[in-house]
């Protein structure tokens, strides 16, 4: 969607609501280098949020859509769960439709949008919570990637049913005692980046969302491949405060916990022959772009 | 609601954002549906229903179909395919279960694309979650359901009951009874289902086995014709491909809120697919030539019923005729919306009606007598399921030992 088909017609501009005159007049759409930074200064895609206060991930939402490479041309599919209470303050197409099902509707869509739009990348990417992508939509999550759908899966990893109270989730640690797991859960963590690498993801990253420029990095990273070279994969760490007895400021030190050394969430990731030879291409092209802007504005103007 | 519609000079609108006329990428021409129906010539064909499926999407410019092997539907499914490796589908694929295809099938109707897909029996009970979300996502897309058996022990042979089920997803339901409704139903089906004031899904069901795996005569329309595309930007609802402004939906989502706004919202939403169902009505009546067909509908004894049960009582009823006892038949065509008017004013003069069906539960009968005055007229049955057949003479007997007629098994 190009930025003229945004464009508010003026005798009904006074009716529009503010957030609309911003999309309109400072929204991020076409800037390549757009990214965290423009937390501060662009609200056009989202603003407020109904989450709790605190919660990480309401920043990871923030991060997420101030990293996409081009939001005028993406579209979210959304499952069950405290995501989906966001979803609605996002102006970004979104699609929520059931609990789990979210790679499969992604299949369908992308499928569809690159019949309708050959000569336009339009970005799919699905954003749900860990039961919706290992337990109840483990049967798509994996069957998107065996296909080898293009596009990028994102998983909320917070260990448990957040939106439901606190039951316990395949992600979740074993030994920790939650609803439903009431003497502690007795199987580990699913080991989700490994079965997202063997099942053909092209690029997979896990991290905490404690640093927003490491976000940034992988989000743009997995939304790149998935362009070009197949189904990607990422799993953020964005611990449930409420149900893990912490307070609303306690979430960062969390993150920053569990990705020390020894940690659940130490930042890796897996990417392909293929993937990697694509991003080191996207690195000395963005490179070379900024030198040469650089080098541009340095020119006097009338020289 | 349920007022007559006066049919003569009717004609319904499809999309017009493809001009008719102009010729797609297999070089069928795009034509007006009533122009495909009744101006162009129709030619027989001896086919099974399964073929029959695939000659209706080569003809419907649909954009995706996701498929999954159950039977009876398996050999349309894959026949379907056989469109796409020909280039008349822009795509084609195997899903993983019912539940995930039906879900690719909405992600692509989001998408904006023109979807049908097939079902059968344990496979409509699995995607079950799929209609009611489709129907409230204003999706049009078509399934058509084979129906068979949903009981364990496991069978595969014609059973409707699983059309019960589909009944409150919001879809609309239309039953076949031949292989000739099915070819109209399908090209039909796409057009009134896609109304910007109609615009939810729709199942056009058939009897398993008797319809999809049995040869018939049907009559086609030219190859080379072909419906005008779906088009995503005449819907009461945004397609999800960022061409349109985005915006944000509220401030504050209604999903978790206890609250009378949020039950309002909900509930006058589900009183708005309701109301999309019912405003299929003017659309179909038009298309289908009534909701209902009528034979001697005057007389004092009635069979209504809908699928191949109308074939079985047509047989039937030429029986009892041979025997001087006269018996009118109605057969219903579309289950959703339901006939309700209709059924009332044809069973009006009738002092006995008999609803033969091909399930256990009897819900055919059940809707009937919910809809007409003096319902004790109404007799259930006979019912077979499992698979069995129903031979016209078990209606013949059903008929007369309720008349109180003696024939050689009820006197035994």
């Amino acid at each position: 969607m190009s930025k003229e088909k945004i464009q508010i017609c003026e005798d009904l501009a006074d009716i529009m609501p503010p957030e609309y005159h911003r999309l309109v007049e400072s929204a991020t759409f076409g800037d390549q280098d757009r990214g965290w930074k423009d937390i501060g200064s662009s609200t056009e895609l989202i603003e407020q949020h109904s989450l709790c206060a605190g919660c990480p991930e309401s920043i990871a939402f923030r991060y997420i859509l101030a990293s996409l490479p081009a939001p005028e041309d993406t579209v979210f599919v959304g499952s069950t769960g405290c995501t989906s209470l966001v979803f609605p303050h996002v102006a970004v197409h979104n699609i929520h439709s059931l609990f789990g099902n979210q790679n499969a509707i992604a299949s369908g869509l992308k499928r569809t949008l690159k019949s309708r739009f050959p000569d336009v990348e339009k970005d799919v990417v699905v954003l749900a919570g860990d039961g919706a992508t290992v337990d109840i939509g483990l049967d798509m999550t994996m069957q998107s990637w065996f296909r080898q759908e293009k596009f990028t899966t994102i998983c909320f990893d917070n260990e448990l049913y957040a939106n439901t109270g606190g039951q316990e989730s395949g992600l979740m640690q074993k030994g920790f005692v939650a609803k439903m797991a009431p003497k502690g859960k007795n199987f580990e963590k699913v080991r989700l980046p490994e079965i997202a690498r063997e099942a053909g993801c092209a690029y997979v990253a896990l991290l905490t969302v404690s640093k927003p420029n490491r976000v940034e990095q992988v989000i743009k990273n997995a939304i790149l491949v998935a362009r070009e070279v197949g189904p990607t994969f990422v799993q953020l760490y964005t611990p449930c405060i409420l149900e893990i007895g912490k307070q609303s400021m306690e979430g960062l030190d969390e993150m920053k916990e569990s990705e020390s050394i020894g940690g659940r969430f130490v930042q890796k990731e897996y990417i392909s022959d293929e993937a990697q030879k694509l991003l080191d291409s996207i690195k000395i092209e963005t490179k070379e772009r900024k030198k040469a802007a650089k080098e541009a504005a340095k020119k006097p103007v009338n020289a | 609601m349920n007022k007559q519609v006066e049919l003569k000079g009717k004609r319904i609108i499809a999309s017009k954002h493809v001009k008719l006329g102009q010729k797609n990428r297999k070089g069928q021409t795009y034509t007006d549906i009533n122009d495909i129906f009744y101006k162009a010539e129709q030619t027989p064909n001896f086919l099974t229903g399964s073929e029959v499926i695939k000659e209706a999407i080569r003809r419907a410019s649909v954009g995706t179909s996701v498929a999954y092997p159950i039977t009876p539907q398996s050999e349309a499914a894959a026949l379907i395919g056989e469109l796409y490796a020909e280039d008349y589908l822009d795509e084609y694929f195997r899903g993983e279960s019912e539940f995930a295809v039906m879900g690719q099938c909405a992600g692509s109707s989001f998408g904006g694309h023109r979807v049908f897909t097939t079902t059968a029996g344990p496979g409509t009970l699995r995607a079950m979650e799929n209609f009611p979300m489709w129907a409230g996502s204003r999706l049009p897309i078509q399934v058509c359901v084979t129906c068979r058996g949903i009981n364990s022990p496991l069978s595969i042979q014609p059973d409707t009951l699983e059309m019960h089920y589909l009944l409150e997803t919001g879809m609309l339901v239309w039953h076949a009874e031949t292989a000739q409704d099915l070819y109209d139903f399908i090209l039909k089906g796409f057009i009134v289902a896609e109304q910007p004031d109609v615009h939810v899904p729709i199942a056009v069901c058939c009897d398993g086995f008797f319809v999809t795996h049995t040869k018939d005569t049907v009559n086609l329309s030219p190859e080379d014709l072909c419906l005008t595309p779906y088009n995503p930007y005449e819907s009461p609802v945004t397609c999800m491909d960022m061409e349109i402004a985005p915006y944000r939906m509220m401030r504050d989502p209604f999903v978790m809120k206890s609250n009378y706004i949020n039950y309002s919202t909900h509930a006058s939403w589900q009183q708005e697919i309701k109301a999309a169902v019912e405003r299929s009505r003017k659309h179909t009546i038009v298309l289908l030539n009534g909701l209902i067909d009528e034979e001697n509908s005057d007389r004092e004894i009635l069979i209504v019923t809908s699928g191949t049960a109308v074939s079985q009582s047509r047989e039937a009823i030429r029986l009892l005729e041979e025997e001087g006892i006269k018996v009118g038949l109605v057969k219903i065509k579309t289950i959703r919306p339901f006939p309700y008017e209709e059924i009332k004013r044809a069973t009006k003069h009738a002092k006995h009606i008999f609803v033969p069906e091909f399930n256990v539960a009897g819900w055919m009968a059940r809707e009937i007598k919910s809809t007409i005055r003096d319902n004790e007229r109404v007799y259930c049955g006979p019912h077979v399921a499992g698979g069995m057949t129903m031979p016209s003479e078990v209606i013949v007997e059903e008929v007369k030992t309720h008349l109180g007629i003696k024939t050689a098994q009820n006197s035994r």
